[in-house]
This record gives C-alpha cells, sequence and structure tokens, in this order.
C-alpha cells in the first residue's frame, strides 16, 4: 500500500483523492512504523521549506524519508515535497533539505537577464519537455501541467532532471535518481496528463511488490 | 511557455450553482460537481466558485461541495465569498481548494493577507479587488461587500500592498465593464498587472473571444475570467481557446 506521509503541511486531501480515482488503496499517517512498512511513500507538501523542514526533523520524519529512500521502494515528492528532497532552500532563510538528490531550491529572479520583469509565482499550466526515459514517463507525451510556486530547484546535475519547463529559467519539473522521484507541479491538478505521471509511479510501487 | 488562462467563474448559494440555467444538455445544471466537469471537460484552465450564501448553513454546505469537486477532478479552483478569517481559509483548503480568495475581509483587516500566505503560501491567497473609476480622484477607486460600500483606498495601491502582503494573485473586477459585455477595462487590468510583480486575472466585462485577446495583449492579464457568457453559451471555452491560438495568444 502507498503512505501519504501527513505533517500538516500539504494538500492531503487532493492527493489522496486522486488515488482514489485511480483505485489505488493508501494510508495517511505520520507514524514512522507504518509509514516505513509502505510500499510506496508520497511526501506532498504546501507552504514554505522552512516550516516544512522543522516539523518533518522535529518530528523525526525527516530521518524516516531519508531511511526509507535507502530502502529503494519509490518514494515521490510533490511540490513542496519535491523541493524537500534536495540539498536546500534559501526561502526565509537558508535551510537544509533532505538532501536525497543534487541542487539548491532558489527563488524566481523575477526579471530576466534582459532586464524585462514577469511574474512571480509562476503559476499556471506550463508544457513540459522530456528529457531522458524513465518509468515514470512510460508512454506519456509531452502536454501541460499546472504548477504554482516561487521557487524552482537550480541543479547542474543534468541526470536527475527527467524533465523541465521553462518559465525565465529552467524549471525541473520531474527530478529523479533511482526510486526517489519528485513533481514539481501538482500532477493531482493537472488533467490527464498529472493523473497519468501518478499512474505511472503507483504502478512502479505495483510491480516492486508483485516481484516481491 | 507558461500560458494564458482561461477561467469560468460560478456563483454558488447554499452548495447550488445559480445562473447556469442554459445548460440543458446536463443532467443538473445546478451541481457544481457536474458544471466543473463540463468546463474541465471544454478545456477551462481553472475554476472560480463564489459563495454567495447569506446564511451559515450555506457556507457549511460550500465546504461539501469544495470537497467534491476536489474528488471527482484534477483542475484547479479558487474559493471566494465569505472568507474572513484563517479558520474559514483552512477550512476551504483543507477540503481541497487550491486558492481563497479574499475580498471584504482583506480590505477590513489586511493582516489577514499575511497570516494567510504565512500558514499557507501565497500561492494560496487571491486577493479580489472590485474596481470602480472615480473621475475626481482620476484613478479607480476600492468598493467593498459586493460593490456596495466604497473604501477610501486607491486600486494600484492597494493591489501593490496586497502583493506586498503576500497575496499570490490579484482577481480583479472592473465595476463599470461588468454586465456591460463590452469588454473588460483594458486601462484598468494594464495599470494593476504592471503594478504588481504577481499574476492577475482579468474580470468584468467579457462579450466575446476578441475581449479575452484584448485583455492579455493589451491589458497584460494573466488570465481572465468570465460568468454569464460561458452559463449562457454565448461562446464556450474552447470557442474561446481556438481564436487566442489564432491571434498567437499562448494557451493549452
Amino acid at each position: 500500500m502507498i503512505g501519504i506521509i501527513d505533517y500538516g503541511m500539504g494538500n492531503l486531501f487532493s492527493v489522496s483523492k486522486a488515488l482514489e480515482r485511480l483505485e489505488v488503496p493508501y494510508f495517511l499517517s505520520e507514524n514512522k512504523g507504518e509509514l516505513m512498512k509502505a510500499e510506496g511513500l508520497i511526501l506532498p507538501g504546501v507552504g514554505s521549506f522552512k516550516d516544512a523542514m522543522s516539523i518533518l526533523n522535529s518530528t523525526g520524519l525527516a530521518d524516516l524519508v531519508r531511511e526509507y529512500a535507502d530502502t529503494g521502494k519509490p518514494l515521490l515528492g510533490i511540490c513542496l515535497g519535491m523541493q524537500l528532497l534536495f540539498e536546500d532552500s534559501e526561502e526565509n532563510g537558508l535551510t537544509e533539505g533532505l538532501q536525497l538528490l543534487p541542487g539548491h531550491v532558489r527563488r524566481f529572479p523575477g526579471a530576466t537577464a534582459e532586464g524585462e520583469t514577469y511574474k512571480v509565482p509562476h503559476m499556471g499550466w506550463n508544457r513540459l519537455e522530456f528529457l531522458h526515459s524513465s518509468p515514470i514517463l512510460r508512454g506519456l507525451e509531452e502536454e501541460y501541467v499546472y504548477f504554482v510556486h516561487s521557487y524552482f530547484v537550480d541543479t547542474d546535475n543534468k541526470e536527475a532532471v527527467i524533465s523541465r519547463c521553462l518559465y525565465d529559467v529552467e524549471v525541473p519539473a520531474v527530478v529523479g535518481r533511482g526510486k526517489v522521484f519528485g513533481m514539481q507541479f501538482h500532477p493531482e491538478k493537472s488533467g490527464s496528463l498529472g493523473m497519468s505521471l501518478l499512474r505511472n509511479f503507483t504502478e512502479l510501487v505495483e510491480e516492486r511488490m508483485s516481484v516481491k | 511557455m507558461l500560458t494564458k488562462r482561461i477561467v469560468p467563474c460560478l456563483d454558488v448559494k447554499d452548495g447550488r450553482v445559480v445562473k447556469g440555467i442554459q445548460f440543458v444538455q446536463l443532467r443538473d445544471a445546478g451541481d457544481p460537481v457536474e458544471l466543473a466537469r463540463f468546463y474541465d471537460e471544454q478545456g477551462a484552465d481553472e475554476l472560480v466558485f463564489l459563495d454567495i450564501s447569506a446564511s451559515h448553513e450555506g457556507r457549511k454546505t460550500m465546504v461539501e461541495v469544495v470537497k467534491a469537486v476536489a474528488s471527482e477532478l484534477a483542475i484547479p479552483f479558487t474559493v471566494g465569498g465569505g472568507i474572513n478569517a484563517l479558520e474559514d481559509m483552512k477550512r476551504i483548503l483543507r477540503a481541497g481548494a487550491d486558492k481563497v480568495s479574499l475580498n471584504t475581509a482583506a480590505v477590513n483587516n489586511p493582516d489577514l493577507i499575511t497570516e494567510g500566505a504565512n500558514f499557507f503560501g501565497s500561492q494560496c491567497i487571491v486577493v479580489a479587488i472590485d474596481a470602480k473609476y472615480d473621475e475626481e480622484l482620476g484613478s479607480w477607486r476600492v468598493y467593498t461587500h459586493g460593490g456596495r460600500t466604497q473604501t477610501g483606498r486607491e486600486v494600484i495601491a492597494w493591489a501593490r500592498e496586497a502583493a506586498e502582503r503576500g497575496a499570490g494573485e490579484i482577481l480583479l473586477t472592473s465595476m463599470d465593464s461588468d454586465g456591460e459585455k463590452k469588454g473588460f477595462d483594458i486601462k484598468l487590468t494594464k495599470a494593476v498587472s504592471e503594478a504588481v510583480s504577481v499574476p492577475v486575472i482579468a474580470s468584468g466585462g467579457a462579450g466575446n473571444a476578441d475581449h479575452f485577446a484584448e485583455a492579455f495583449i493589451e491589458g497584460k492579464a494573466d488570465a481572465a475570467l468570465a460568468a454569464s457568457i460561458f452559463h449562457y453559451k454565448e461562446t464556450s471555452v474552447a470557442e474561446v481557446k481556438a481564436y487566442m491560438k489564432e491571434k498567437g495568444v499562448v494557451v493549452r
């Protein structure tokens, strides 16, 4: 079963309803023992990086996520949950992240190199560009998904960026290494492509369960 | 590239959509979920639900509506109307809405914007501004209570303050254009869009597809909202989007 980490930061309702629409069994929990037993884990997140890390650290859930990633079972961070997987973020003062993926979370500059200003947050539908093949993109075509964020992951690790979009800067949209994945947009709010991406993640979990 | 958004707005009273009477092909045109699905299928990028219930009971029903929409549809939506405190925001956002829209409450208590943004993040907080041109002022003035109360505030200054306080988006309604179907107030939209660093949704006055193109190209809006022309099928979201593509406006 898929465990959704319930740490008080995030749109748990929409993520869980999306899994229900996919008819995938899940549970919500803040209990480390229970979550560790899950066959796949989702780390949702809406709000600020600093607040989220402070809760994850004080509850011991940060350690749980790291240990879980070590097991090689599939893990998916969504939106802020994806950013938390990286080294650190400059949101509200530099804060260390879970450090599962290489890269730093920075604020959109709000002006191009030529000095032209643009809107922050990056809010709305942007088109995904697939950079390399991954089981998470299996059978899918480049389409639009829904983003809402003011910070993005800045990384020079090309391997980890599976898909990107452009919004002045290059925005890593789907990231991953091994079985650790992240989506910067909201797959649960991104129409059919979003649902298919979630489906691909849950299939990775199911495949793991069936070979066990 | 980020697309321009087309946003249908639904008025909900005591859990039922009002004004959507032309949807004869729907089983139940008053059902918010059914209408939301209808717009989703047409390619709506987002939805706004405005709760116009006057009663406490009606407000509670809105939470059920939010849950039902979030359960059934993979589309972002905003809920406005009757949100006066952090607790109201929690109820609506935890039920599955993506954003809440504050209007009168934000003017009366601007700290509410900051509180909401600190708690949920700016991306969840929309500040709705009802604007009307004031000849004497030579600019637009902010109105509250559904346009019934004139405030001393000037629109551009208020939009800037709202964004500084943490609003992630401005929903800007022109009271001068609203219901006229002669197009969005381009001057107002452009003025506000250029004044703030957050996205602006133009609202009020949509009468045809070309009006949307004007709002995006000349008005520099990031999104455009309309109610009656979609509800009464004078045009459709799909038609508007096809026209945007012709005009070179990037849409999904």
